[in-house]
């Protein structure tokens, strides 16, 4: 630019004029004041090529727009300089333009070009900062320009552009509700989009746009609910207002058990007790509460989704934004089982101590809590206390809350509190006490005497006010027992002639007159008393003099016949035509006349009828089924824009569209399935119910493999060392294969079908199971080191116990032959399903859910499903990447003539015996001809080994391959199973030898944990190696893998980079294996491992050390 | 979700309005004035209020309102809590946040606005993001800004805005590293006249000024992590870390922020410092009454109380009071009625001690009730809970920085009833 010559040409008298003014703030003199004719100057200013000059100019117009002047006239001065390069002349510029765009429509359209430019330029701030402006220019022409450009932008590189492009959707809808449809689209695009920046904004634009299209939604949940903690805080607010609608409309009412069980918070009482390590209180309540559901009422399942909204929105409470902990509160008090709505009071109890706006919205949500869930909110009574510094409204938001918490225990020390705010000098504070005794007393029969004794005192308060709100209190208490008060009636009497407050005046006037039959010497004559200042009341006091009178009359008409003639006279000419009209009324319904008609007869019961006695309700009842922390919540209206609460289901809705990336043909077999399950329920009840705490993270993970197992797995550990176990379990077996063979040809056994053929030995099991209590009892004698481990198991089998109870029930609705068939859609069903999983969790599978397996009940498979999901949540970093099972050779195409067959450890849990580990095997039959009837005989095994063999392969046409599973219990040592494989021509020895890494199974385990279990596996199970990384594998992620992939150990969460921890058990005995790589600089790494079992630890160590080093 | 907002003066005046979405008529803030006519004391204007069309939420901060405008559903507490968070961030920015220095600063507050807000919807409200995008105004940068005509403004997207961590910005250089934590612990007390505790706790919190270089991970911990009953965080502390080992991780923003607040629960017995003997009583005839207060150390682990102020707002009817104090001076406000003494540092000797008579309005009853007693005081190098600081480590950065840990204990809510 040439601009100090042009400057100095043509600009120079005037900018020197204004040269001494650009040292001040533009908005801090009056110099633009109201004097329109400066507008000439600012032109000027613009015109310069001067960028201070137009900054100066710009500002002096902003500071008028702020101040709310009006500046459209300088629109086309403005507008030249859009295109400016100075970037806060530009800003201003835009500021200026969204201003007066809508006024200036046409004039604002020579900007539009200088945008769509900017669309395109490469720097990320200014495409966004172009879209924002363009957007928000709310002229009517340029709505097709501004759909592009959003188009556009929501598939732009930059998060920021896209975060934009989310903003702008709402701006176009509100321009334009009919580009609706489009916008959904772009809704759709960006709802899917994984990064944090854009996940509030996407949804705020849902929210305003679409927010009935729910549908839009299911996809993107879980991802939503795992970037949750990530999402900026205004965002989560949006996203955890809608998840809440959302899951209303798709989970069940998980506290659909607890309504049919008595109410009050006897249980959540002794819940709050405990202040530290409240989580896991909680938890194991949780599990105590569902067991006990589970026994006695129909099981509810929270469904795994559902379960991972509530996990993840929990430590939001924590945030330091009011809105977010509000906005998970009213998640957890509209969503949460009963049992954990606590967590939130802690929360919403700290947000009491800020501004005093919060509080103000806090305690209104409070006050509607404590309605429904008093429990919740007792151990902080103290925190509702009133200070005489606290603004009057938060003063009686606190007494509302404190006046909901009384109850019989408490009360006594609320109105304690109560009668020190009695004497506070904020009067309506007082009333309001006033008014909260009265409904303590009502609701808590305990203390009615005591609180009528003292509002009767303070009928004798200095302060009318007071009196007059006693009074009016006090009639509402009478009337639920009038006869035992008739003294206080009295006293009231003689407060006529004191009480000026109108309110108060009436309440006793009414009071005398219903109860006129208790005091029948005192009511005449506050009836000619009233008769006497009857012209000079207020309207509300005439009424009931009227009231008074007419049921005197009616009672008692020798004395007040003609005193009832004169009010009803007085009455006729009054100014009020309300009392003309009820004076009228009375005289035709008492005083008897030749025309009256039969309704006089009746007039006593009319007027002297059995009232019900006034409820004192607190205002914030039913408050509840607006959304809690909304705006209509607050004023108990419906507000522009609110989204209804839907009620709880009936039946869960489809749970699988939320799975990602559904193949078309599981939709419908999805549905048939959940068919299914109905159908079954009692079935599957008991497999869910031990999913269930699992499903809380806990450390039990094992558990949900094999339900059944347990009960014979556990005794089978301690039988591994004597000898008698052995013929035990062969037992077993022999009887395992006269079930199969009455269900010949079922390939894939389901979990509950070996339950049913377990149920059916009932009998001798339990007798079995005995037998092997008494013999852990007798090795917990000799050997210390198994002590903890037969504890173990001794408790586990009296579980079982208990479990076999169920199962007996459930034998009876099984063997029930129309189920059978269903039963066996189901099995096929299964194996789509879990096949479906796999391509699910191929991404970021968990250890314990290693996809193929089919041996899946599905319901376990869902429940594991969300589980894994979360957990990858919960742990971004601790994803253990699904390592490629390694595969062995069990025979070779050589050897085996055609036949060979592959082996590896496929990481299930095996599910008819969860103490074995699952072998699952590849025949491969490359020879000429069909090989037949695969099978295998003559297990050789060391003593305490067990194995499950394959189900027998009839056939295997030539070039064709078969997968088997077998199962083998290694007793936790790595000596080798053999046996012969059959063939229809052909025995083959074989042997399966494991590597120590297959002895175990992933658990699950918290930091903490681990850290306790550590501390108890020192010495001697301890083994520490030093060791130097593989260069190869110096980071995280590759110690994980490589760990992984030598051992079955899952992850365990870490603070610290610098440490990788894992944590599994031995299949066999359970025992714990703890493993720990902590590297340092230079690639140098220690391993540490814990193991009870020492022969098994000094084996891993060697196998991880070779994988790590090499 | 906020259409407007407009920024009303304690006496009513609408000096600054900025609209996000169609422009809404300044009348709309009639009916917020009139409520505010009705309440008399700004504290207790209702925070939400409804108009015909309108919703208004308002917050009251620095003696000026905050009143936002929306015509739709929005939870109430997100306005406020973006309200609030505005009014920190001009607090941050011009070191106050009143009407004389939001007025100076007008084009600046305009911007802040504007990049706040998109179409009513929060878009940076993090101080780090938006300082480099609108820089704080200082005389230096405004002197050379005119002579060069350069801008307050930046031209590329703060790196925070794409950062995992937004609330702290790329490529920081100090030469001093240090990092100083404020331990600041408050007791919120109510006291009988009798002097037995009706209900006390403590609420902490941990500030921070961190200027350290690069992108230092810190790691704070406590002797004593299980006394914290209650805590929030700084959206930079991990939550997993604290769930599981009790430290405070994290990568601090630069410059000062508040780490953590910290509720003690109230089962702990809390140590109250002070006592009050308090005699005031009202004569039944003759309209005056007396005053006499000694306040007296109780439990203060050895420390001086310092700073020791007593408040008492007197009934309405009280005219004047004609009081001595031994030590400190107070005064006495014709216009709110309240006496306030400040006493200084308590000295266990020698107890300061206020006596004298109130003289009410002839004519006027016997105040029903004796005000309340507010009590302020502050002890340095103690946190009344016991909490300590243990350590702080830093990873991630070669250099030493300096640390530095300080205890305050203040009286908050501190109320002794009479």
């Amino acid at each position: 630019m040439s601009s100090s010559s042009a400057f100095n040409e043509e600009k120079g008298g005037s900018s020197s004029v204004g040269e001494p003014e650009y040292g001040h703030d533009p908005a801090s003199g009056g110099i633009f004041s109201s004097d329109y004719k400066r507008h000439d100057d600012l032109k000027e200013m613009l015109d310069s090529n001067k960028d201070s000059l137009k900054l100066e100019a710009m500002k002096r117009i902003v500071a008028m727009i702020a101040r709310g002047k009006n500046a459209s006239d300088l629109f086309p001065a403005v507008v030249k300089n859009v295109a400016c390069k100075n970037i806060e002349v530009k800003k201003l510029v835009y500021v200026y333009l969204v201003r007066y765009a809508e006024e200036q429509q046409d004039l604002a359209l020579l900007s539009i070009s200088t945008f769509q430019r900017g669309l395109k330029d490469p720097n990320q701030l200014i495409r966004a900062s172009a879209l924002r402006v363009l957007s928000s220019i709310r002229v009517t022409i340029i709505v097709p320009i501004m759909m592009l450009a959003i188009k556009e932008a929501a598939s732009d590189m930059s998060p920021y552009v896209r975060k934009t492009a989310a903003h702008a959707i709402p701006k176009l809808y509100s321009l334009d509700p009919e580009q609706k449809d489009q916008l959904i689209e772009v809704i759709e695009k960006l709802l899917a989009d994984k990064t944090t920046l854009v996940a509030g904004s996407v949804v705020m634009a849902f929210e305003e746009v679409c927010p009935e299209r729910i549908d839009l939604i299911h996809k993107n949940y879980r991802k939503l609910c795992n970037l949750l903690i990530d999402v900026e805080e205004w965002g989560q607010v949006v996203i955890i207002n809608m998840l809440t609608r959302y899951a209303r409309t798709q989970f069940l009412n998980p506290n659909i058990n607890e309504s049919l069980l008595e109410e009050g918070g006897g249980a959540d009482k002794t819940f709050y007790g405990s202040d530290e390590d409240e989580d896991e209180d909680e938890e194991e309540k949780e599990k105590k509460a569902e067991a006990a559901a589970m026994a006695k009422r129909k099981p509810y399942v929270m469904d795994p989704d559902h379960r991972l909204l509530l996990r993840n929105t929990k430590p939001l409470l924590q945030s330091r934004n009011a809105a977010v902990v509000m906005a998970v509160a009213q998640l957890y008090f509209h969503l949460a089982p009963k049992a954990e709505v606590g967590v939130i009071a802690k929360a919403l109890v700290r947000l009491l101590r800020s501004h005093s706006e919060v509080q103000y919205v806090v305690l209104q949500n409070v006050a509607t809590m404590t309605i429904k869930r008093r429990g919740m909110f007792e151990p902080y009574l103290k925190s509702f206390y009133i200070r005489s510094t606290d603004p009057t409204q938060i003063k009686i938001l606190k007494l509302e809350v404190l006046t909901n918490l009384a109850n019989e225990t408490n009360i006594s020390t609320i109105l304690r509190e109560f009668q020190t705010y009695i004497k506070s000098m904020d009067k309506d504070f007082v009333a309001a006490t006033i008014q909260a005794i009265g409904r303590c007393a009502t609701n808590i029969g305990e203390v009615r005497d005591t609180c009528l004794n003292g509002l009767v005192q303070l009928l004798s308060n200095r302060d009318e006010l007071v009196v007059a709100e006693s009074v009016v209190v006090i009639k509402k208490l009478l009337q639920m027992q009038p006869e035992k008060h008739s003294d206080i009636i009295k006293h009231m009497a003689k407060l006529t002639d004191n009480i000026q407050v109108p309110m108060a005046r009436a309440s006793i006037l009414w009071l005398i007159g219903e109860y006129c039959e208790h005091v029948p010497k005192i009511a005449p004559d506050v009836l000619r008393k009233m008769a006497k200042s009857f012209t000079n009341e207020e309207d509300i006091v005439k009424l009931q003099i009227l009231n008074l009178a007419a049921k005197l009359y009616l009672t008692n008409s020798k004395q007040t016949k003609l005193l009832t003639q004169y009010v009803l006279n007085l009455a006729k000419y009054d100014q009020n035509y309300d009392i003309r009209d009820r004076a009228r009324f009375i005289r035709q319904l008492i005083v008897p006349t030749e025309k009256s008609g039969a309704l006089s007869k009746y007039a006593k019961k009319l007027f002297l009828a059995l009232k019900p006695a006034p409820v004192l309700e607190s205002p914030f009842k039913d408050r509840d089924h607006f959304q809690l922390g909304s705006l209509s919540h607050l004023l108990n209206a419906k507000a522009g824009g609110y989204q209804e609460l839907p009620d709880w289901p009936e039946s869960a809705p489809d749970a699988s569209v939320r799975n990602v990336e559904v193949p078309e043909w599981t939709k419908c077999s999805s549905r048939e399935k959940r068919k299914e399950k109905k159908v079954e329920k009692p079935f599957y009840s008991d497999s869910e119910g031990e999913s269930g705490p699992t499903e809380s993270a806990d450390s039990e993970s094992d558990s949900a493999s094999g339900s059944e197992s347990g009960s014979e797995g556990s005794g089978s550990a301690s039988e591994s060392e004597e000898s008698g176990g052995v013929s035990v379990s062969e037992e077993e077996e022999e009887e395992e294969e006269e079930e199969k063979k009455t269900k010949k040809r079922e390939l894939k056994k389901a979990v509950q079908e070996s339950e049913s053929e377990q149920s059916s030995e009932e009998e001798d099991r339990k007798h079995e199971r005995k037998m092997k209590q008494q013999k852990s009892d007798s090795e917990s004698e000799s050997d210390e080191e198994e002590e903890s481990e037969s504890e173990s198991s001794q408790s586990e089998s009296d579980d079982s116990e208990s479990e076999a109870e169920v199962r007996k029930k459930k034998k009876a609705a099984e063997s029930k032959p129309p189920s059978k068939p269903a039963k066996r859609e189901t099995t096929k069903e299964k194996k789509e399903m879990s096949l479906l999983d796999l391509d699910d969790f191929e991404p970021a599978p968990s250890p314990q859910v290693t996809p193929v397996n089919n041996l899946f009940s599905n319901s376990l498979v869902t429940d594991l499903e969300g589980l894994s999901l979360s957990e990858a949540v919960l742990l971004p970093a601790t994803i253990t990447p699904s390592s490629v099972l390694k595969s062995y050779e069990l025979l070779h195409r050589i050897t085996g003539e055609g036949l060979s067959v592959e082996y590896c450890f496929s990481r299930q849990p095996f599910s008819p015996d969860a103490n074995m580990v699952a072998v699952q095997m590849q025949f491969t039959n490359s020879s000429a001809s069909d090989t037949k009837s695969l099978h295998m005989e003559d297990v050789k095994l060391q003593s305490g080994m067990r194995v499950k063999e394959f189900p027998e392969i009839e056939s295997l046409p030539a070039g064709e391959t078969a997968t088997a599973v077998m199962g083998i219990d290694f007793c936790d040592s790595t000596q080798a199973a053999n046996f012969q494989l059959c063939t229809h021509t052909r025995k083959f020895f074989v042997s399966i030898q494991p590597p120590v890494g297959e002895l175990m199974r992933p658990v699950f385990l918290t930091e903490n944990e681990f850290k306790k279990e550590q501390g108890q596996l020192m010495g001697m199970n301890e083994i520490t190696e030093k060791l130097t990384l593989d260069a190869k594998c110096r980071n995280e992620h590759a110690i994980v893998q490589r760990v992984t992939t030598a051992a079955n150990l899952s992850r365990v969460p870490c603070g610290s980079d610098k440490e990788c921890r894992f944590a599994g058990r031995t299949v066999t005995s359970g025992s714990l294996v703890l493993v720990t790589v902590a590297t340092r600089e230079e690639g140098a790494a220690q391993l540490t491992i814990n193991c009870e079992k020492m022969v098994i630890g000094t084996m891993l160590v060697k196998d991880i050390l070779l994988a790590l080093t090499q | 979700m906020i259409n407007s907002l407009f920024l009303i003066s304690h006496s009513g005046d609408i000096f600054l309005e900025k609209h996000w979405k169609s422009v809404i008529s300044r009348s709309v803030c009639d009916y917020f004035l009139e409520a505010k006519e009705k309440a008399g004391d700004p504290e207790n204007v209702a925070p939400v209020l409804q108009t015909p069309h309108h919703y208004l939420i308002s917050i009251y901060r620095g003696k000026l309102f905050f009143l936002s405008v929306t015509q739709t559903e929005v939870p109430p507490l997100f306005v406020i809590e973006f309200l609030h968070r505005v009014a920190d961030t001009f607090q941050d920015y011009f070191g106050d946040c009143s009407e004389v220095v939001i007025k100076e600063n007008t084009v600046t507050v305009y911007e802040l606005l504007e990049e706040m807000l998109d179409n009513g919807f929060p878009l940076a409200t993090e101080s780090n993001v938006l300082k480099e995008m609108i820089r704080p105004p200082t005389i230096l940068r405004s002197v050379v800004n005119t002579l060069t005509g350069g801008s307050n403004v930046g031209g590329t997207l703060p790196t925070g805005q794409l950062s995992n961590v937004p609330w702290r910005r790329a490529g920081v250089k100090y030469t001093n590293n240090e990092a100083y934590f404020d331990v600041i612990e408050e007791i919120d007390a109510i006291l009988d006249k009798s002097g037995t505790t009706v209900f006390a706790e403590i609420q902490g919190v941990v500030e921070a000024c961190v200027k350290l270089t690069g992108m230092p991970d810190l790691t704070l911990s406590f002797m004593n992590p299980r006394l914290l009953d209650d805590v929030s965080f700084h959206p930079c502390v991990r939550f997993k870390r604290w769930e599981s080992e009790r430290v405070l991780s994290f990568i601090p923003p630069d410059g000062n922020f508040r780490l953590m607040s910290y509720h003690v629960s109230s089962q702990n017995l809390v140590a109250i410092p002070v006592y009050v003997k308090q005699n005031i009583s009202f004569l039944e005839t003759g309209s005056c009454g007396r005053l006499d207060i000694t306040i007296g150390p109780k439990q203060t682990m050895g420390k001086t109380v310092e700073n020791l102020t007593v408040t008492i707002p007197m009934p309405k009817s009280v005219l004047s009071v004609n009081l001595t104090a031994t030590q400190g001076t107070y005064t006495f406000d014709l216009t709110t009625k309240v006496v306030l003494w400040d006493v200084g540092k308590l000295n266990p000797q020698k107890l300061p001690n206020l006596r004298g008579s109130i003289s009410i309005q002839t004519g006027s009853p016997k105040p029903e009730e004796n005000p309340s007693i507010n009590i302020g005081l502050q002890i340095q190098q103690l946190a009344i809970s016991g909490l300590k600081v243990s350590r702080l480590d830093m990873y991630g950065e070669k250099y030493k920085p300096f640390k530095g840990v300080k205890y305050v204990t203040k009286a908050g809510k501190f109320q002794v009833r009479t």
